[in-house]
């Protein structure tokens, strides 16, 4: 009963994001709006931290996973890769070693 | 004997295992080239070519898995939670870092893609390359960017950031669980966050913050930045 009413408040705190989403127009997924709505929620103590606890470390535990299905359709696309793959791999490593570094630095030279 | 190959249960159960297997490969030999990921998306697209089954019928089969990836985003919740004085602390650095990180990945990957050749249309789609999905396919879609393309470009940062993300930022010394984790969130969204979850709950909480912040940032900076940089360069 107690994974059923964590699982319950999850897909719950989805729908309210996935609802304030559509009706806001603000340029937000449904579970960002839902992530932000849990923190606000534990923040003012509507939800306990031991009523997400099992749910939240199960799902963090296994997110690469969830991502597979998703993963897989990259076979869809073999014909674009195969023509511009030089622009692309180039633009995502650089673009990504750019990113790593500045985040990384700015945080780690001011702290 | 068709329809059985072509079920969710032989799906669901071929994805589960072979991503068991594949960690357990990881535990063993501890090669960051061993990804989880990579190995179990490598697998299930040689066994649709073999078996001759479309990638609609795979991701319609599997959707008891993708359905957790909404969900598995909220859970960031509750680690930003845990970490949420931490956070205060140090809000106008991480803000600032958020920015300045967002706006590079966006500028660098559509320049550098035209500077080698690509398409419009190839640019556009990989602009919002380093955000979590969802938020991804609504910039792309948005501007006239290929939203299943996007995701592809998605998913292979994602799995190149889990893969290098660590050496790369231990090469530059970047160590604590704050900028590296904001870091590789910010790079990598969920799938470099979860490449540093055995590092400790804080790792995974600023990972989290990093791809929620630059996932928002992304979302409200992108479709202006695409806007101007199109400007000048057509």
């Amino acid at each position: 009963m107690t994974l059923i009413k964590q699982i319950a408040i999850f897909l719950g705190l989805w729908l309210l994001g996935e609802l304030i989403s559509y009706y806001s127009h603000l340029p937000l997924s449904g579970s960002i709006i839902g992530m932000l709505l849990l923190v606000i929620a534990l923040e003012l103590k509507l939800i306990k931290k031991k009523d997400v606890k099992d749910v939240s470390n199960f799902l963090l535990n296994n997110m690469a996973m969830f991502f597979i299905p998703a993963g897989v359709g990259l076979m869809c696309h073999y014909r674009v890769l195969k023509l511009e793959w030089l622009p692309i791999s180039v633009a995502i490593i650089v673009s990504a070693i750019l990113v790593l570094t500045v985040v990384g630095l700015i945080m780690k030279k001011r702290s | 004997m068709k329809e059985l190959i072509n079920s969710p249960l032989v799906h669901v159960c071929l994805t589960l295992v072979v991503f068991i297997f594949s960690k357990k490969l990881q535990q063993r030999y501890k090669s960051p080239l061993l990804n989880p990921i990579l190995i179990t998306i490598a697998v299930v697209i040689g066994f649709l070519l073999v078996t001759d089954i479309s990638y609609e019928d795979y991701k319609e089969n599997t959707q008891i898995i993708s359905f957790w990836l909404a969900p598995s985003v909220i859970a960031l919740g509750y680690a930003l939670y845990s970490f949420l004085e931490e956070i205060k602390a140090d809000f106008k650095k991480i803000i600032f870092s958020m920015l300045a990180g967002s706006t590079t990945g966006i500028v660098s990957v559509f320049m550098i893609a035209y500077l080698f050749g690509a398409s419009k249309a190839t640019m556009i789609s990989l602009a919002p390359k380093s955000v979590t999905t969802p938020i991804a396919i609504e910039v792309s879609t948005q501007m006239g960017g290929i939203s299943s393309l996007t995701v592809a470009f998605v998913i292979v940062v994602g799995v190149l950031g889990a893969i290098f993300g660590q050496s790369y930022l231990r090469l530059i010394g970047v160590n604590d669980s704050k900028s590296v984790g904001l870091s590789l969130g910010a790079t990598a969204h969920a799938l470099g966050t979860a490449s540093i979850s055995e590092r400790g709950p804080d790792f995974s909480a600023f990972g989290g913050l990093g791809m929620a912040l630059n996932g928002v940032i992304t979302a409200i900076l992108a479709p202006w930045l695409i806007k101007l940089l199109l400007f000048l360069l057509y």
